[in-house]
């Protein structure tokens, strides 16, 4: 088991930061009733991933991995890991296109039910759903 | 840089294939938008859907002796660029896709028709092409990052098609929206994995991830990777606990889209939990042997109970068969927690049985919803007699779906409960049994509907079009040659399976 050490907790501070951010954004998603909230919350949920990422890329000391021009490569160089930051780089690409697709969703959810609020569309959807009981169940033995 | 040459070796178009597979479909996909001519959308989306599926076979026939095909895109050499790897399980897996959407397009052209508004058409086959693009390179690729970006292309098409079954419920919109939520969350989930996993072996290949964990051997990290990935994979899929997006999702998508996720996107996603838990990850791992038996094996038995006893009670057709797919993954998921050959051939075979039954099933109520505008029970009363064909279809899916001998749906059940009694597990063989028997109340209420009770007197339904019967047909027939002519998927099944377990360094018992 490691030792809670002051070294420990400050040492992986970044690692700290996207367990919080990570549980804030899921925690956003779960309890607001606000559709355009719940993208917020899962936006800060997808940002949390890319500062994970970034953080496995940096090397202490490290620096950005360009190489010189004249390719006199100094051995005591450290450079940073690119390939994460590159990966995050998609990984944003894809969180920009989710949340134009959910927040084109939400208009057109507001369009059909005049409200953005979960409690009212749930209420809607309910509504119809009893209706159609009512209308196909009590043909099929009763609603169940 | 380097001062040697690097020989130039000619390609033929053969060497090609892996990579074409993804290229025809996405390349047609903008190729649509750009014509943005309604009468051209379709001959495009069924031409490349139509090439996509005889490349398929082409590498499943260059494969099913065992051996594996690996693809550098761009000539890049892995581990560093990415590999497009075939083996059977993709083949196969492969194979079924595309095989699928070159089935159910035709049977779209009318059903589309009637279920969009025509505005939307060309994008709707520009996302309908998209979302196989995605289904295929998810499949085909070896590398580990390149299967979250393919999982998102086909995820976000997705969203999109199932959003167009507002024209005729506005709960589409809704349905879509917590998909996107659930389904964005499991993939986050699922690059969290990743991430762990790079941290753990500094790689993204999946064969190099693989032997660098036999080599190192496991530790917190990957562990906490084989949780991440199986939960977020998990979501997409719809196993048991997490399946609550896809009811919804596929009782209000337009009757084609159904009928195509139902067959593929589910199906997708456990190849590639497969994947990653017999490839990437060994079962020899403590930690994904207790998550197998422990928490996939109840939750598929449980899966195959409770969804199964909810598809009694529904009163709409399609949302029953809904509920039937949950409980049919939980068939699919029990057989690959078996850990033997027998289990994850069952478990393969199976994933094609169903796939091919469903789609059937799900094209069938799109003829319903045509005809009699809508699939309510009290909706298709008595139309056995109105449409024949149609409902002799939806017989046919039902008894494969049930599990009758002579049907594929018996083949894949036979060998579940083999792989059940190979490991001496006698109580699980029976609850296969008896979950089947919920299987037979809940699609004999469909036949009593059709066939038991009067048809209206002022019904003017009249049998679908021929554009839609023939591939509903197909699919029908495809589900009884598959149950008696079992040596191709047994086959190929076999080779996938001993494929996937080959990948892992020894078996436990």
């Amino acid at each position: 088991m490691t030792e809670f050490t002051q070294e420990f907790v400050v040492g992986h501070i970044n690692y700290w930061l996207f367990i919080v951010l990570m549980m804030t954004g899921l925690y956003i998603v779960v309890a607001k009733g606000n559709l355009v909230k719940k993208i917020v919350g899962l936006n800060i949920f997808q940002t949390a991933v890319f500062m994970l990422y970034i953080s496995m890329g940096k090397i202490s000391g490290g620096t950005a991995p360009v190489f010189p021009i004249d390719m006199n490569i100094d051995p005591d160089v450290a450079y940073s890991n690119p390939l994460p930051h590159v990966l995050i780089l998609t990984a944003i690409v894809v969180g920009v296109a989710t949340t134009s697709l959910a927040l084109a969703l939400v208009i057109r959810i507001r369009e059909e039910y005049g409200t953005i609020e979960e409690e009212g569309v749930l209420a809607a959807d309910r509504s119809i759903a009893r209706v159609e009981e009512k209308e196909h169940g009590e043909v099929m033995g009763g609603p169940v | 840089m380097s001062a040697e040459t690097l020989q130039h070796t000619a390609l033929t178009l053969n060497d090609q294939l892996p990579a074409l597979q993804i290229l025809v479909t996405f390349i047609a996909a903008p190729l649509v938008v750009m014509f943005g001519s309604l009468r051209l959308a379709w001959p495009i989306t069924f031409a490349a859907s139509a090439i996509s599926f005889v490349i398929a076979l082409m590498l499943l026939s260059q494969v099913i002796d065992g051996s594996v095909i690996s693809y550098h895109m761009g000539g890049w050499a892995p581990p560093l660029g990415i590999e497009y790897r075939v083996d059977a399980a993709n083949a196969f897996v492969l194979v079924l896709v595309t095989a699928i959407s070159t089935l159910v397009l035709p049977y779209a052209r009318v059903s589309v028709a009637a279920e969009v508004q025509k505005k939307h058409h060309t994008l709707f086959y520009t996302a309908f092409l998209l979302c196989l693009t995605g289904l295929l390179g998810v499949t085909i690729t070896g590398d580990a990052f390149n299967v979250f970006v393919f999982l998102e292309i086909s995820s976000l098409s997705t969203y999109v098609l199932i959003a167009q079954g507002a024209n005729r419920d506005r709960r589409a919109l809704t349905a879509a929206y917590d998909y996107l939520i659930m389904g964005t969350i499991g993939a986050t989930f699922f690059v969290i994995g990743l991430g762990f996993l790079y941290m753990a072996t500094g790689t993204l290949n999946m064969a190099d991830i693989s032997d660098r964990i036999a080599d190192q051997g496991a530790n917190r990290t990957v562990r906490m990777a084989i949780a991440f990935i199986v939960v977020g994979i998990g979501l997409k899929a719809a196993m048991y606990p997490l399946h609550l997006w896809l009811p919804n999702a596929y009782t209000y998508a337009p009757s084609a889209i159904t009928a195509f996720l139902a067959a593929t996107a589910t199906k997708v996603a456990i190849y590639v939990l497969l994947r990653f838990l017999f490839s990437v990850f060994q079962p020899t791992l403590l930690m994904e042997y207790y998550s197998l038996r422990f928490v996939i094996l109840p939750f598929a038995i449980l899966a195959m109970f409770l969804a199964s006893y909810i598809a009694i009670f529904q009163t709409d057709l399609k949302r029953m068969l809904a509920y039937s797919s949950v409980a049919q993954i939980g068939y699919i998921l029990l057989g690959i927690s078996f850990l033997t050959e027998t289990g994850l051939t069952a478990a393969i075979v199976h994933l094609f049985n169903h796939g091919i039954t469903k789609a059937a099933l799900f094209m069938a109520v799109g003829a319903y919803v045509l005809r009699a505008n809508g699939s309510f029970y009290d909706e298709i009363e008595g139309l056995g007699r109105r449409m024949p064909w149609t409902s002799a279809a939806v017989v046919i899916g039902g008894l494969s779906l049930i599990g009758v001998p002579g049907t594929a749906g018996f083949v894949s059940k036979w060998l579940l409960v083999q792989g059940a009694l190979e490991k001496g597990w006698w109580p699980v063989a029976l609850l296969i049994v008896a979950s089947s028997l919920l299987a037979v109340i809940y699609v004999w209420r469909v036949v009593e509907v059709l066939y038991m009770k009067p048809t209206p007197a002022d019904s003017v339904v009249r049998e679908a079009p021929v554009s839609m019967l023939i591939p509903i047909w197909i699919a029908a027939l495809a589900c009884i040659w598959f149950g008696l002519n079992t040596d191709m998927t047994l086959n190929a099944a076999k080779a996938a399976a001993q494929g996937l377990l080959a990948g892992s360094a020894g078996m436990m018992n």
